[in-house]
């Protein structure tokens, strides 16, 4: 199968690679998927506590290249966004920004689970309430 | 792109020899006449080819010309044999062991005979592929017809224990069948001292063309009849109708003589690459191999690279290594390989295992450059990879909390 340019550049040149310190409050952690299923993503995203805006995210994917393309292509999106908005990236937007084939519709899907596990974490964290945001995932 | 590709998946299909091509060109347009036709000299000339290339392949397997019949290749092979089997058998039993290990081409079929009646074990392999001959033994009942035990495995290149199997075949009175696709032409393989009644083997995994395979099927004791499986002209002693095809199995003949002449030095040559290779890869740390080591061919190795996943690992050095992975992620269900999960290898040591088969025309300078390439790309990935990181951190992986996907 041929992956995308996209995708390719980002499987070659990840952004946003790295760990960030989940153990400070304005740090959210969602981690996704399992080892046995090929797919483990860990989705980090730091927020401005003055501004409530993302102001860095980084992942580490175990995963086939666009698991890794798609979680890159997520942290690239989420900084700059407030949580609200960061909590609209749909799927659907990952699938069309990277051209993902149907088979591979599952990593976007991933990459959605993991923006929404990192923003819940965050809110869970600064008592923000979280139940509306349960409910929708 | 005017990179050298390396090629390292000579288990999927190896490239076609230049000798057997050669040996198969007058038979495109100077010989083109059809084997069965028997009042010509088209006729002749290409029924002569016919018969030379059987000879060829019967010589390399050491059975009688008249035992090998030609089909389109393996998977066809295992149709005939185990539907033919079936079919001719029937009436004395309805019982087929299997192994779980085997190739698709023989579960898939055993899977439609058993919508036909057919009941079906599927006995599981040890922890290094080998098939325990306890297990098998307590799986035959009075009604089992028929064994087919693969010889040597496409993804580990395991060997099974043909001879052992054989006699307890020829024990109990069952017909074996034996899928040796993977074995035949790399490694000695006689049917006849094994005990084996029915052998699928194909030309493109030997170095002759694609689309020409054989079965053997024994002709004295036993004398086995399968049914056919393609009505018609009653070619191939009625057992495989259909117009030969003449310039490839004359390739089929060409590269079972190649074979069986240069076996030995190919095996040296080959398995002293592989094994370097194996030691050079064993040094990453968290790596293991997957199968018997021992009892294996002597061009393949299978290796799982712990906390990283086959396919984005492939993905670091395809565009210059062409290997195969143990990670399917091409479905929504994400199936690890089947082969590797039947041994007992977890799901996720599975999911990060890839497939290195090396062939006749891999040079030490591809050897060198996949040790290379290979090791780079782990490192890479394990960098990428949270779970190599939780690893290093001391944290237990098998306790983590992993969400439902």
């Amino acid at each position: 199968m041929a992956y995308s340019a996209k995708v390719l550049e980002h499987f070659k040149s990840p952004k946003n690679v790295g760990t960030l310190d989940k153990s400070k409050k304005n740090v959210g952690t969602g981690l996704v998927g399992a080892p046995e299923c090929g797919d483990v993503m860990r989705l980090q995203i730091e927020v401005d506590e003055a501004t409530g805006v993302i102001s860095d995210a980084k992942f580490k994917t175990f995963g086939c290249g666009s698991a890794i393309a798609s979680s890159s292509l997520a942290t690239e999106w989420l900084i700059g966004k407030s949580l609200d908005e960061a909590g609209t990236i749909d799927n659907m937007d990952i699938v069309e920004e990277l051209a993902l084939p149907p088979v591979k519709i599952h990593c976007s899907v991933l990459a959605e689970d993991a923006i929404k596990s990192a923003i819940l974490d965050y809110k869970k964290k600064n008592g923000i309430n979280v139940e509306a945001l349960s409910a929708a995932h | 792109m005017n990179q050298r590709l390396i090629y390292l998946d000579n288990n999927a299909t190896t490239p076609c020899d230049p000798r057997v091509v050669e040996a198969m060109l007058p038979y495109f347009y100077e010989h083109p006449g059809n084997a069965a036709s028997r009042n010509h000299p088209f006729g002749w000339v290409a029924e002569e080819a016919v018969d030379y290339a059987r000879e060829q392949i019967a010589q390399l397997i050491n059975v009688d010309p008249k035992e090998v019949i030609f089909t389109s290749g393996a998977t066809e092979s295992d149709n005939l044999a185990i539907k033919g089997v079936f079919e001719m058998y029937k009436r004395k039993g309805n019982h087929i062991i299997t192994v779980k290990t085997e190739h698709k081409a023989v579960l898939d079929t055993c899977d439609h005979l058993e919508k036909e009646g057919a009941e079906v074990t599927y006995l599981k392999v040890q922890e290094d592929g080998i098939l325990n001959l306890a297990e098998l033994e307590a799986a035959i009942r009075p009604t089992t017809i028929l064994i087919s035990v693969m010889w040597a495995n496409n993804e580990t290149g395991v060997i099974q224990p043909m001879k052992e199997i054989g006699d307890i075949c020829a024990k109990h009175g069952i017909l074996l069948f034996s899928d040796a696709t993977q074995a035949v032409g790399k490694i000695p393989v006689d049917p006849k001292a094994c005990g084996v009644h029915l052998m699928a083997f194909t030309s493109h995994k030997m170095y002759g063309p694609k689309g020409v395979g054989a079965l053997y099927v024994s002709r004295k004791n036993p004398r086995v009849k399968v049914t056919a499986q393609m009505d018609g002209g009653g070619h191939e002693r009625g057992m495989r109708s259909g117009t030969l095809n003449v310039p490839g199995i004359v390739g089929f003949g060409k590269a079972a003589e190649l074979a069986r002449l240069e076996m030995a030095q190919d095996t040296e040559r080959l398995s002293n690459l592989r094994n370097h290779l194996q030691q050079e890869l064993l040094k990453l740390e968290e790596t293991i191999v997957n199968g018997n080591e021992a009892h294996r061919m002597p061009h393949v190795t299978n290796i799982s690279f712990k906390h990283v996943e086959g396919e984005g690992l492939m993905m670091t050095f395809n565009q210059t290594i062409a290997v195969s992975s143990g990670s399917a992620c091409t479905s929504a269900s994400l199936e690890p390989s089947y082969v590797l999960v039947s041994m007992g290898l977890g799901d996720e040591l599975a999911h990060s295992s890839i497939r290195l088969s090396l062939g006749r025309f891999t040079t030490d300078q591809d050897i060198e450059e996949a040790i290379q390439l290979i090791g780079t790309g782990v490192n890479h990935m394990r960098e990428l990879s949270p779970i190599w990181e939780m690893y290093k951190e001391g944290i237990d992986i098998s306790s983590v909390q992993w969400s439902e996907h």
